[in-house]
């Protein structure tokens, strides 16, 4: 990890109507982390992120994401992130190499580019035998490990993953973690987004947010021991308890 | 029983509470009653037409003065010349011109014989067709009107008298059509949607794990329906009355009868469609496709069964919109009773009945 | 005995949901299916709550059979599915009044028991149910499922996408109803929520891998496991996996769990090759077991 602020936020704010959904936020990714970004649901998680992938402009305030201004550059924006989510990922009506082709597509890779890009999935991933089959009979992390890998397809500075391993066996969730500190190790910005708190424990850094405010932000181990708890699960009930 | 009034409620609070459903549900009918009665019409009314009159005497003005003064057709201008004609259509306003002959009294008269010529824009082919039908009768009438038995214009004159709908009123038609169309897809599209949407929101599985049994569920989701497709009847019935004064020559009290005995087999397609679809999508799907076309096309709604292929004549049978329009138009228009139509009654119930017993038989107590 | 399985087995089309499972569980007692998604957990609530009827196999509930006596069974078992299955456009008291009319009962004559749990969403009993946060359509859910006083009560991942703090009182709830005499059995994909249960059964893939106490299952476990943490811990999993007498390498939360195949495997020799790795900062300590380390090892 180096010191590049690959994001930066300052005082990021969203109103709907009367009701402020993100109030002010200020905070700065480096190149290479993985942030955790937590809260409960309706914390205001969501919005601030749309913000920060620029499918939603802010009421106020600035974020930089990859270098470009989420306001004005937002296609600049776009092109430099990945996205995956849990509920979205991949067609499941599509083969793996139908899916990665489409994908490929639509990041505007070329047709040689797409057709390197199966080649080394197929070697890392030893999707040999399982090219040709369609996506939705694929195990669930298969699945994950796959669509990790198309938000990578164009190979974005930031990746940004939104409750990626909930529900998965535990094997398959380490697989997936050990992916993800591969790409960090790459170089890769990961910026996680959910609201298990046992997902923050992988973090480098992370952020807890409560009712739309950053109430915590630090490494896992830090904001432990400043709590004087085992968990983060405790650190967020501690957190809570506190704002109530 | 308590448990069936506390269903029916929870019933009425999804149904009042979703309001575009409730907009649709009452405003459907009235708008389509209104589009059909009003719109779609094989009548003309006030249609433009222009007259090239060459002869320009006694005879001609007294017809001109007999279309001017009908509803259908009002004079827009005088042409002067023969050039002027396809001016005049091409302009648009003007759907068809009446051309009278040269000396068009001399020549009935002495000849016996006087040419009208009607020329109709027949890029609508139906009005062309209405409107050279409407100008014959016209001028047919004011011939017969003349009483001049020497002179016999017309030797063979057709008389067709039209019985029940004597000014062939398409609303006539219009209105048990769209009653029947309306019905239908009240009852069985908004109860198997009612239905799947207990699946798919996942409160069928907690409703099977509960003491509620699955014919108190089923009657739970019909019976606001049956109350709101009655109403649905009503409004469209009294539309028809007052609006375009349809008669209703029979009896009420049979009319109910046997618009309730047609709710009923609509809403039990409608539990039918409900056993096979998972999602409301479907179940919308198979409504629209299964149940609403057939019935607009197979129906004899729109489209007279008589001349359609032997085929479709006999789907036809097995529809039973089909049978509950002769029903209906025959209370309605011929104000018969039960005696002359009990075999469409009979045939409404046996349909009935065997739907029921096969969604009653298809209604899963288990997930699967 | 509140819910017998024996040798229960159930397919759709090609996929095998469940294999030969079996478990019981004891009147009183909290029971937890843990397992991720697709291991065949809401298979097994549908079998005993008679949605599902097995390919093969027996059970019972409350000594009545699933098949046969299904119907018993519905009148006395209360029943949470996974999904959040309530009346969106019905508000609290509505859908409340709703499940106890089906039910043949009414809120206040089993009040007491759901009481504690629905005056934390009484302030909103006029709100609609599609209109609450996560953690009060869960509380709903539940004051549903209880509202007909069941002496059985099925919960299907009632924690599954609710925060932390709800989980937590959620849980609290459970152990409260466990005293009043309510047998249950709940589901979580969650490793950490089986220790809060009594006895748990660890499900994967259709099958059931263990059955025990959440303790007997930590301390019945003879490997010794070590917490591991250096700068790099991509690095970190790399060199360990290439260490030869490694027997397993997980990342776990901060640290990497490790487990050697060497029975005096020695710590310094470890640090000692992972600084040749020029790894730094290098922590090695003994970790405590969690359930999830015994799950990954089975």
């Amino acid at each position: 990890m180096n010191e590049e602020k690959i994001i930066q936020v300052e005082n990021l704010t969203k109103k709907f109507g009367d009701f402020t959904a993100v109030k002010g936020i200020t905070f700065d990714v480096y190149k290479g982390e993985i942030f955790g970004f937590l809260g409960a649901n309706g914390a205001g998680k969501t919005t601030a992120m749309k913000m920060l992938i620029g499918i939603s402009n802010p009421t106020s305030g600035k974020a930089n994401v990859a270098g470009f201004d989420v306001l004005s550059q937002s296609e600049m924006v776009k092109k430099s992130i990945g996205y995956m989510s849990q509920k979205f990922s991949m067609y499941d009506d599509l083969t793996i190499k139908e899916n990665i082709t489409f994908f490929g597509g639509i990041y505007g890779l070329s047709r040689k580019q797409i057709k390197q890009k199966i080649t080394q999935l197929v070697e890392e991933l030893e999707l040999q035998e399982v090219i040709n089959n369609l996506v939705g009979s694929l195990p669930l992390g298969w699945k994950q490990k796959l669509s990790f890998s198309v938000a990578l397809l164009h190979e974005p500075k930031i990746v940004f993953l939104d409750e990626p391993t909930g529900g998965v066996d535990p094997i398959t969730r380490r697989q997936f973690w050990e992916m993800i500190y591969t790409q960090a190790y790459k170089g890769t910005t990961i910026f996680v987004t959910t609201h298990y708190m046992d997902e923050a424990e992988y973090c480098d850094r992370v952020s807890i947010m409560v009712d739309g405010a950053i109430e915590a932000l630090d490494s896992p181990k830090k904001l432990k021991e400043q709590f004087q708890v085992d968990s983060m699960n405790d650190v967020f009930l501690k957190l809570a308890r506190n704002i109530e | 029983m308590k448990r069936f009034i506390g269903f029916v409620k929870k019933e009425f609070y999804h149904i009042f509470r979703d309001k575009r459903s409730l907009f649709i549900l009452f405003g459907m009918p009235i708008a389509q009653i209104l589009l059909f009665g009003f719109a779609i019409t094989n009548e003309i009314n006030n249609v433009e037409i222009a007259i090239f009159d060459q002869s320009n005497d006694v005879e001609t003005q007294k017809i001109i003065n007999k279309i001017k003064s009908s509803p259908y057709f009002n004079v827009e201008n005088q042409i002067n010349k023969e050039s002027d004609i396809e001016k005049e259509f091409k302009k648009g306003k003007i759907k068809a011109v009446l051309i009278f002959e040269r000396d068009f009294s001399k020549n009935l008269q002495t000849k016996n014989v006087a040419v009208v010529q009607a020329i109709t824009d027949a890029t609508e082919p139906n009005v062309a067709n209405t409107i050279a039908n409407y100008t014959s009768a016209i001028i047919q009438n004011y011939q017969s009107q003349k009483k001049q038995p020497k002179t016999n214009l017309v030797k063979v004159e057709v008389q067709s008298r039209m019985f029940y709908n004597p000014e062939l009123k398409s609303v006539f038609n219009f209105v048990p059509g769209v009653m029947t169309v309306i019905l239908m897809l009240v009852s069985a599209m908004m109860t198997s949607i009612s239905i799947t949407r207990e699946k798919e929101i996942g409160t069928m599985e907690i409703l099977l794990v509960s003491p509620i049994k699955p014919f108190q569920v089923i009657i739970g989701k019909v019976f606001p329906y049956i109350f709101l497709s009655i109403i649905n009847a009503i409004i469209i019935l009294l539309l028809g009355f007052f609006v375009f004064k349809m008669p209703i020559n029979g009896s009420l009290l049979l009319l109910s009868f046997e618009s309730i005995l047609f709710i009923i087999s609509a809403l039990s397609l409608g539990i039918l469609i409900s056993t096979i679809s998972d999602s409301q999508q479907t179940a919308m799907m198979l409504s629209l496709m299964g149940l609403m076309l057939p019935v607009i096309i197979l129906s004899g709604f729109i489209f007279p069964i008589n001349s359609m292929p032997l085929p479709m004549q006999i789907i036809s049978n097995i529809i039973p919109a089909k049978w509950f329009i002769i029903i209906v138009k025959a209370i309605m228009l011929k104000g018969v009773g039960i005696q002359y139509i009990w075999k469409e009654t009979l045939i409404l119930i046996g349909m009935t009945t065997l739907f029921i017993t096969i969604s009653i038989k298809k209604y899963k107590i288990r997930l699967e | 005995m509140s819910i017998s399985v024996q040798n229960i087995s159930k397919s759709y089309k090609s996929i095998q949901a469940i294999d030969d499972v079996s478990f019981e569980v004891n009147e009183g007692e909290l029971f937890g299916l843990i397992g991720p998604d697709g291991a065949g957990k809401t298979t097994i609530f549908r079998i005993l709550t008679t949605l599902l009827l097995a390919n093969e196999g027996n059970a019972k509930v409350l000594e009545f059979d699933v098949k046969q006596d299904y119907k018993a069974i519905r009148n006395s078992v209360g029943y949470m599915p996974g999904k959040f299955s309530l009346y969106q456009d019905l508000t609290v008291e509505e859908n409340l009044t709703f499940f106890a009319t089906i039910f043949g009962t009414t809120i206040e004559e089993n009040y007491d028991l759901i009481e504690d749990i629905y005056v934390q969403i009484e302030p909103f009993k006029k709100r609609r149910a599609g209109a609450l946060s996560g953690g009060m359509k869960q509380k709903l859910a539940l004051c549903c499922a209880l509202i007909h006083a069941p002496k059985v009560l099925f919960l299907d991942e009632p924690t599954t996408g609710v925060d932390p703090v709800s989980r937590k009182e959620f849980w609290q709830m459970l152990k409260r109803l466990q005293q009043k005499g309510i047998t249950i059995l709940v589901s979580t994909p969650y490793m950490d929520e089986a220790s809060l249960c009594d006895r748990i059964a660890l499900i994967q893939k259709g099958k059931i891998l263990k059955i025990d106490s959440p303790s007997n299952i930590i301390s019945k476990y003879d490997k010794v496991i070590y917490d591991i943490q250096s700068k790099n811990t991509h690095g970190l999993i790399h060199d360990l996996k290439n260490y030869s007498s490694h027997y397993s390498v997980y990342a776990f939360g901060e640290f990497i769990h490790y487990i050697d195949t060497n029975q005096n495997f020695n710590p310094n020799d470890l640090q000692d090759y992972l600084q040749q790795k020029n790894h730094t900062q290098i922590i090695i300590k003994p970790a405590q077991t969690t359930i999830e380390d015994v799950f990954m090892d089975l």
